[in-house]
Parts: C-alpha cells; sequence; structure tokens
C-alpha cells in the first residue's frame, strides 16, 4: 500500500496513477470516519502551515469547501481573489504568484480561467500548487471527490459504467473525470451533440455516443455537466429547449436508469436546462453529497500534499 | 500448536511466544477488571469502560482483552481505535502516510473510563498524540493506558497504567510485537538494528 503521493502537485487527474487515486480515496474515507459525529472537527495536521486560495475566477462550492478542507486541517488560510486585489491594477500571474510565495504559502489552491495556468505556477513557486480548475482543461479535486462518491454510493469504482452528458467541450470537471475514472478502473461513455465534444475525444479512453436514451439502461452512474453558457462565443445547438429535449435529464429518463443508478452533477446546475428540478432532490441525485464529500477529499489532498516534509 | 515460523523458546531476540502473548493478554484482562471495579464506576465498572487501541496492533490488542475480559466475566466491554496519524508530531521529519481506522463505540466516551491500548510503549510519543485525538472527541471520566511491552526511555512525562511485560532494551533495538491478526502469528522479538 502507498503512503504518500508521487508528485508535489496535482495540477491535473493524470498527476495520479492507481495507488496515488486510490491512497486520496482511502485517506479521505479514513477522515470522514475520523470527524463523523465529533463535536469538535478539527484536526491539528497542518497546524503552522499557510494555505492560499488563489481565485482568479468565480466560484462558490470549490474555494468554500477548500477554504473549509483546510481550516479543519488547522492550516492557516488566506483567500484571494482578482477582484478587489492588485490583478485588477495589471499584477500579472507570476507577480502574484512570487508575493505570496514570499509570504510563505505552503500550499497554493488556485483556480484561472487560462488553461495551463496551474502548471506555470508551480514552477515559480515553491510550495505545493493545487489546480482547483483551470479553463477548459482540468479540476482534479473535482473528479476525486466523484470518484469517491461513485465508491460510496455503488462500493466500487472499477467496471463502473459511468455516462458523461453535456457540455463535454467547455467541461474540465469531463476531462479530469475521464482521466481519473479511467485509471481507477471505470468505463465511461461521454455524450453530447457533437458540437459540444472536443477535437481528438476520439482518443480519449471513453465510449463515445450522441443518443442519451440508447445509453441510459446500461449506465451505473449518469453524470450531468453544465452547459457553459459564459465560455460559448458561437451556437453550439440550434435553442435551449431543443438541447435540453435531447440531452438533459427529466423523471421519464431516470425512470429508465437501473434501479441502482445514481444521478450526479458537479453544480452548479440550470434546472430545467440539463436537468429537470424533480430529478436534482431526488433520492438517486447525489448532488448534495458530492459536496460534502468534497470537504473530505480536498482535507485527504491537503494532508497528502503538505502534511509531510514539504 | 504446530507454528513452524515461531522461534523456539530460548531463541536470542525473542521476548514472548506465542503462549507467553496469551498468558500475559490473559493476565492484563485481570488486571483491568480489578481496577475498574475499584475505578468508582458502577457495580463492576465494566459497563463504563471503553477499550480504544491504537493502530496497528493496539486495534486487535484491545479487541483481544475485550474478548478475555468478556469470558471471564460474562459482561461486554466497548471497544474502538482511534488512528493518530493527524495527530503526530513527526509528520514533517518522517512524512506523511497512510491512515488507518478511527471508529469509537455509539454511546462514545464522555465520563466513561477509557483504556488507551498499545503494544509497545517507548518514547510516549504515539500516546500524547491519542490524549490529543481523545481530547477532540470528549471527556471521558480517566484516561488509563495499557501496552503488551514497555521498553523504557520516554521522551515525555508517560507512564503505563497496565504493563505486558518490561523490557529493558537500548535505544538502537527494535522491539517487534506480532499478532495473529495483522501479521499472522503471535511472539515479542528484539533485535538489533
Amino acid at each position: 500500500m502507498r503512503e504518500s503521493l508521487t508528485h508535489r502537485h496535482l495540477l491535473e487527474a493524470s498527476d495520479l496513477d492507481r495507488d496515488d487515486a486510490t491512497l486520496v480515496l482511502d485517506t479521505a474515507a479514513q477522515i470522514e470516519s475520523a470527524l463523523a459525529g465529533r463535536e469538535v472537527k478539527k484536526l491539528p495536521t497542518l497546524r503552522g502551515r499557510t494555505v492560499v486560495n488563489l481565485f482568479f475566477e468565480d466560484s462558490t462550492r470549490t474555494r468554500i469547501s477548500f477554504e473549509l478542507a483546510a481550516k479543519r486541517l488547522s492550516a492557516d488560510v488566506i483567500n484571494f481573489s482578482a477582484k478587489g486585489s492588485s490583478v485588477s491594477k495589471g499584477e500579472g500571474l507570476k507577480d502574484t504568484a512570487l508575493t505570496l510565495e514570499a509570504m510563505g504559502a505552503d500550499g497554493i489552491v488556485v483556480r484561472h480561467s487560462a488553461s495551463g495556468a496551474p502548471h506555470r505556477l508551480a514552477t515559480w513557486v515553491a510550495g505545493s500548487v493545487v489546480n482547483a480548475g483551470d479553463g477548459t482543461h482540468e479540476h482534479p479535486t473535482q473528479a476525486l471527490l466523484d470518484a469517491f462518491t461513485i465508491r460510496k454510493r455503488l462500493g466500487r469504482l472499477e467496471g463502473v459504467r459511468v455516462v458523461i452528458t453535456g457540455d463535454v467541450l467547455h467541461s474540465r470537471v469531463a476531462r479530469s473525470n475521464v482521466r481519473l475514472l479511467h485509471t481507477l478502473g471505470a468505463e465511461v461513455t461521454l455524450v453530447a451533440p457533437p458540437t459540444l465534444l472536443p477535437v481528438g475525444v476520439e482518443s480519449w479512453p471513453v465510449t463515445v455516443s450522441y443518443d442519451l436514451d440508447a445509453v441510459l439502461p446500461g449506465a451505473d452512474v449518469l453524470m450531468m455537466l453544465r452547459v457553459q453558457a459564459e465560455r460559448m462565443n458561437a451556437s453550439f445547438f440550434p435553442s435551449a429547449r431543443e438541447y435540453s429535449r435531447r440531452y438533459g435529464l427529466d423523471a421519464d429518463r431516470v425512470a429508465r436508469l437501473g434501479d441502482d443508478a445514481i444521478v450526479m452533477h458537479p453544480g452548479p446546475m440550470v434546472r430545467g436546462m440539463e436537468i429537470a428540478a424533480d430529478v436534482a432532490d431526488s433520492p438517486r441525485s447525489t448532488i448534495v453529497e458530492q459536496v460534502g464529500n468534497g470537504v473530505s477529499v480536498r482535507m485527504a489532498v491537503l494532508y497528502l500534499l503538505l502534511g509531510g516534509n514539504a | 500448536m504446530a507454528q513452524p515460523s515461531t522461534p523456539a523458546p530460548g531463541t536470542p531476540g525473542l521476548l514472548l511466544t506465542a503462549d507467553d502473548v496469551t498468558r500475559v493478554v490473559d493476565r492484563m484482562a485481570h488486571q483491568l477488571i480489578e481496577r475498574a471495579a475499584s475505578s468508582g464506576g458502577e457495580g463492576d465498572g465494566l459497563a463504563d469502560l471503553v477499550l480504544v487501541g491504537i493502530p496497528t496492533r493496539g486495534a486487535p490488542l484491545a479487541r483481544r482483552l475485550a474478548a478475555r475480559i468478556e469470558a471471564f466475566t460474562g459482561t461486554r466491554v466497548d471497544v474502538g481505535t482511534v488512528d493518530i496519524t493527524l495527530y503526530r508530531d513527526d509528520l514533517r521529519t518522517r512524512g506523511v502516510r497512510a491512515l488507518e481506522d478511527t471508529r469509537l463505540p455509539d454511546a462514545g466516551i464522555d465520563g466513561r473510563l477509557v483504556v488507551l491500548v498499545d503494544d509497545v510503549l517507548f518514547s510516549g510519543r504515539s500516546v500524547r498524540a491519542a490524549l490529543d485525538g481523545l481530547r477532540d472527541v470528549g471527556r471521558p471520566r480517566a484516561v488509563q493506558l495499557a501496552v503488551l511491552v514497555d521498553r523504557g526511555h520516554r521522551e515525555l512525562p508517560i507512564k503505563a497504567d497496565f504493563v505486558g511485560k518490561n523490557v529493558p532494551t537500548s535505544r538502537s533495538q527494535q522491539v517487534r510485537v506480532r499478532l495473529a491478526e495483522v501479521d499472522g502469528e503471535d511472539g515479542v522479538g528484539v533485535t538489533d538494528a
């Protein structure tokens, strides 16, 4: 059994091999059970360490989740968002990073609209960098928490059939999930209109389909993606109604899923677009659970990256 | 009992054979029963008692002690484990490691007599970490410590209440406790590192 991660940073899902990924999931499970039912949900593990949340792009759950995870491990947390900082005066990523470095950040959690920004950052700083979402590239901790949620609900990942539906083109969540789930032995099918699939998808370790109804009966997990209107500068489908009719998840489609199949969504969701409100609130839906699991998984990542001799 | 890989008694370095371990655990169970009765709890004090093992080998040891106490008295005793990894003070020097189980009885530990159980008492740092861990979980009436082997060389003011065997060692030696649940067989040995 592996005791620590292979890499010092977590920049993309492929930084984790199978043993690494399993270590993160096992660690998250142990942290969760250690904290269950406790009055003091705090551990002294990262006392004296500083974690900077560097967010150049809006985020609700990821930023709060990382903040809570770091605080529960007793790290000092600095939240930095581009709005209201010197970034609005024209400071670049590198200078911001060097400033934070000079202040002694042991870990930097970064979200940026530019794909690859965390990789650049990692070459400038001594601390560990965790990618909290970069452009349309990757969002590895989201994939970890999704894998954690699937394993918790279904008891395994090996051989689990996962259908990921929606705006794959703009989705860093989909990219990270495809890589991580493949590493962990799950079988992934992508379903989207051809315009919302990236170039080169045929080289990914996935099956591609344009027909959601055809893949529903065989799915153990149905992961819905948000249509990322803010990243769309062209028309990718005729109308929201048509998209919703062909690729949205409503109660009829849910009824055609297997008995134990679960419905996931990384959030934020657009109710009525990719997912119907009654589906989002149904017992099959793990959407709220995913948020809670996110804290445990991020605690595991922060512990494994920053707990030892950084 | 044929256990070819267990050295015969008298083998250099062997401190306790499998039979010795059984005997020592039995004796500790009796001592725990006695102390629980005089420790101010209700009745025989056993309902109050929680045996909390420190992984890895403290956990099966705690379960064995509970099983022996139940065999001797007919009373079932609560057992738990508390992983101390996230409370250790040597993570930075020795690096992170995989976590083990933390599981405490549903009734909790508030107001109860908690006996921490570990295989070897050495520097005392594991026990300190376990005490810190317990503090975050609840407030026991009292905490005591039971160890299979006390090998000396404390670095903190910590003392065991129940000791299976005192073993004078040099600091450089290694004491190896083997338990069937983890290692496939019982035995305690000491080796020169």
